[in-house]
């Protein structure tokens, strides 16, 4: 019969139409800003510098070795070594970057520079309400801007920081291990110095 | 649609004076802002009355030259940009540019992680495909419902993708030897249960639709493609399968691990949009079959190739091709390594460029408003045309 | 599938005149392809595509690659005879790799189910001698990837039924795919971190100056 076929269409729509007012399956849609997801836990913005401690100059993890400018896609990373050294989180001296700039007007989110980063260092953020008026200042971000901290990751990627915790963890252990057999080893040389 | 006399003259060269009842031939210029478009592309008509005569397509508005930034950068860095050119099917691109890269580095890939990709692969045929329905349906004049039921499913595929990749559409996640990161049991379980989802909303889609007189009387006999043409115009994907060429790479060339899954290609008969739309319902319905029998089959094990590098990465001097079924077609990445970081070469097939080079055929002697479905049912993504 | 080999051996008995040389490739995919010479390319890839044991009816990919004048430089060891006592020297080799450019066709066998066959044709050099012939007469999928290679790389495909640039606007000059292309400079000025935008922008303002 001609029209057969409107008519079950007609009822298709009817069903999604009643259905909307009963089924959260058949009106997804929320009324953002009043009403939010919940934000998946991978979900990746833009990227920020983790610091340990409170201080976040004195704590920050980069060590400026740059792999994340050359990678960087978009080109978006900008990073000037400093002349100077300072402790890291081991307590060996190393580099930090004298400035740190991401303009995150170029960044595209691909998250490349974290996964590249060997020191545990830069990662991603998910914070997404980043509107400014300033259209180039606002959005090209200094290092000041993108240093947060370990809690603030622990918060936003809790499986992810959990891991990354652990590989710093292993890594201090080993730095101590190995300190304490340079110690030992100094001892028993100097032990055996004395007598002669 | 505006109506600008000569707009191009350089393309009609051969432009006819009037037509035999001595009435004018009307030249216009459809987009490149125009919804039917679907996306800033245009295309230079012309037309006797309703029927077009002569049609060219004009492209290159989203030229960004994709292949040289490649050039320029690593082969890791390449892989976000993959995502943005056919920006429904970044899985598919990810793994077209992997499948080349592994093919020139000689990585192999962990079992794992084909499964995972076959699992993305699938989901992405999905999702593009409810998409493509939606917005052919859309062009034939059903204003908004069908799309944006289409769209609604497509959500829930995307929010499974920003569960484990971290993004919805620019997800960035296959590597070279592997994927980025392990999915997780209860990941599993939700795709299981999205699947079988679809499957309900995939037989009410079809209620809506399939049967609906309208879409037969607009679709069927309407831009019909032969075999021959289809064949030697390199034409690839639903729109080869529906003139009735059995020709799926996921068959031929049985990458990844394509041997171990039970599903068969539909076919066309015809070769015209009704097929064209058809084809691609059967294959979504062919695709949930794979993604049960993948997430019902996955093993456990390592998800990257051990002797694979991030950082550092550099194939030895050669080169390599590699092509997958995208959903839109073959989708094939040729690579020229120089043993440098960066690719020598780095060339993209995509497969909406090329199923683009037979649309004047299909339309001469149409009416222009089957013009915009006949484009419709190619399935193009600028993204990808333009690169 | 015939190996390379056969297939050339057949090509020649076919064709007569065809000139035909089997590129390397050390990469692991193991593809190897076939060069032919641009004046019987036309009849050997219609002789691959209407042979009915190869029946290579399918162009899937078709690309320019451009290969500018390069200095090879091989480090040989020789053995030299220097007063009555013999010495190994090491000696560099330089050999000039002229500038060229290449169309390269993956062909694949839709009816046959195999491939791919690559065959490649190159131009005499980068300049006025940049004629290839256009193989679109024998598979029409090279249409708009021709016009393609012709746009960004300026390959001119001789036979071609429609050359004109796809990509790019008609008025546009250059040929971007080339490795030697320069971009213009036409910088909208951004503070970006990035250092050589910063410098371009500042080398520009500098000349804006000046005169």
């Amino acid at each position: 019969m001609l029209g057969e076929a409107i008519i079950k269409g007609m009822a298709v729509t009817a069903k999604n139409f009643f259905g909307s007012y009963v089924s959260k399956e058949r009106l997804p849609t929320v009324q953002y800003p009043e009403e939010r997801l919940v934000p998946k836990e991978n979900a990746r913005q833009f990227p920020f510098l983790v610091y340990d401690g409170d201080d976040w100059e004195k704590g920050l993890r980069c060590v400026s070795c740059q792999i994340c400018e050359k990678e960087c896609p978009p080109k978006c990373i900008y990073i000037i070594k400093s002349k100077d050294k300072k402790p890291d989180y081991k307590g060996q001296a190393q580099f930090y970057p004298a400035r740190f700039d991401i303009d995150i007007s170029v960044c595209m989110s691909c998250g490349i520079c974290a996964e590249v980063c060997p020191f545990e260092s830069i990662k991603m953020d998910t914070e997404f309400e980043l509107s400014t008026g300033d259209r180039f200042g606002g959005l090209l971000l200094p290092k000041e801007k993108l240093a947060k901290s370990n809690e603030h990751y622990r918060k936003v990627h809790p499986t992810d920081a959990a891991a990354s915790d652990a590989v710093l963890a292993a890594e201090i252990a080993k730095a101590e291990a190995k300190a304490k057999a340079a110690a030992e080893a100094k001892v028993k040389a100097d032990a055996e110095k004395k007598p002669a | 649609m505006s109506a600008v006399a000569g707009a191009n003259p350089r393309n009609f060269e051969l432009l006819p004076k009037g037509d035999a009842n001595g009435g004018e031939l009307l030249e216009i210029s459809m987009g490149p802002h125009h919804p039917s478009t679907h996306g800033v592309f245009r295309m230079d008509v012309v037309l006797d009355g309703e029927k077009v005569v002569k049609l060219k397509p004009v492209f290159g508005y989203l030229h960004r030259n994709h292949e040289k930034i490649a050039e320029g950068t690593s082969y890791l860095a390449s892989m976000p940009y993959t995502d943005r050119l056919d920006y429904f099917c970044s899985m598919t691109n990810n793994w077209a540019y992997a499948l080349s890269v592994e093919k020139l580095a000689g990585l192999t890939v962990p079992e794992r992680a084909e499964y995972i990709r076959v699992i993305m692969a699938e989901l992405t045929r999905v999702l593009n495909h409810i998409c493509l329905i939606g917005f052919f349906v859309q062009d034939m004049g059903a204003l908004g419902t069908p799309l944006m039921y289409a769209f609604r499913e497509r959500e829930r595929i995307l929010d499974l993708f920003e569960e484990l990749t971290g993004a919805r559409m620019m997800c960035n996640y296959l590597r070279f030897g592997g994927v980025r990161c392990d999915v997780s049991e209860s990941w599993l379980k939700r795709a299981g249960e999205e699947v079988v989802k679809l499957e309900s909303f995939m037989d009410e889609f079809e209620q809506l639709v399939a049967q609906n007189e309208i879409v037969m009387a607009r679709t069927q006999g309407i831009g019909v493609l032969p075999r021959e043409l289809a064949i030697n115009a390199s034409i690839t994907g639903p729109m080869l399968r529906a003139s009735g060429v059995n020709y799926d790479v996921r068959k031929v060339d049985k990458y990844g691990i394509y041997d171990r899954f039970e599903f068969k290609i539909p076919l066309g008969e015809h070769g015209d949009l009704y097929d064209r739309y058809m084809i691609r319902v059967l294959e979504m319905r062919e695709s949930v079959k794979i993604l049960k029998q993948a997430l019902r089959d996955i093993p456990d094990g390592p998800i990257m190739d051990s002797k694979a590098k991030l950082r550092g990465f550099r194939p030895k001097p050669g080169e390599a091709y590699g092509r997958i079924e995208s959903p839109k077609g073959e989708l094939g990445f040729y690579l020229i390594s120089d043993g440098s970081p960066n690719p020598y070469r780095y060339r993209v097939r995509p497969p909406s460029f090329i199923n683009l080079t037979i649309l004047e055929d299909m339309c001469l002697g149409q009416r222009v408003a089957d013009a915009v479905i006949i484009l419709g049912s190619v399935d193009i993504v600028l993204g990808e045309v333009d690169r | 599938m015939e190996t390379l080999e056969q297939i050339k051996a057949r090509i020649e008995s076919a064709v007569p005149g065809a000139v035909i040389t089997i590129l390397p490739n050390e990469s692991p995919s193991g593809q190897l392809s076939l060069l032919l010479s641009n004046s019987q390319a036309l009849a050997v890839a219609k002789f691959l595509r209407d042979d009915s044991a190869l029946c290579l009816d399918y162009c899937s990919n078709m690309t320019g690659v451009d290969w500018p004048e390069l200095v090879i430089k091989n480090k040989v060891k020789k053995k030299v005879m220097f007063e009555g006592v013999e010495k190994e020297v090491e000696e560099t080799l330089e050999t000039v790799r002229p500038p060229y450019l290449e169309a390269v066709y993956h062909l694949y066998s839709m009816a046959k189910k195999h491939g791919p066959v690559i065959i490649r044709t190159r131009t005499e050099d980068r300049g006025a001698k940049n004629h290839v012939p256009s193989l679109t007469p024998i598979w029409r999928g090279c249409e708009f990837q021709e016009r393609e290679a012709y746009d960004l790389f300026g390959i001119v495909f001789d036979g071609h039924p429609d050359l004109r640039r796809i990509l790019m606007w008609d008025e546009f000059k250059d040929h971007p795919m080339r490795k030697d292309y320069v971009e213009p400079d036409d910088y909208e000025y951004e503070p970006t971190p990035h250092d050589e935008v910063v410098e371009k922008v500042k080398a520009r303002q500098a000349k804006e100056v000046a005169p």
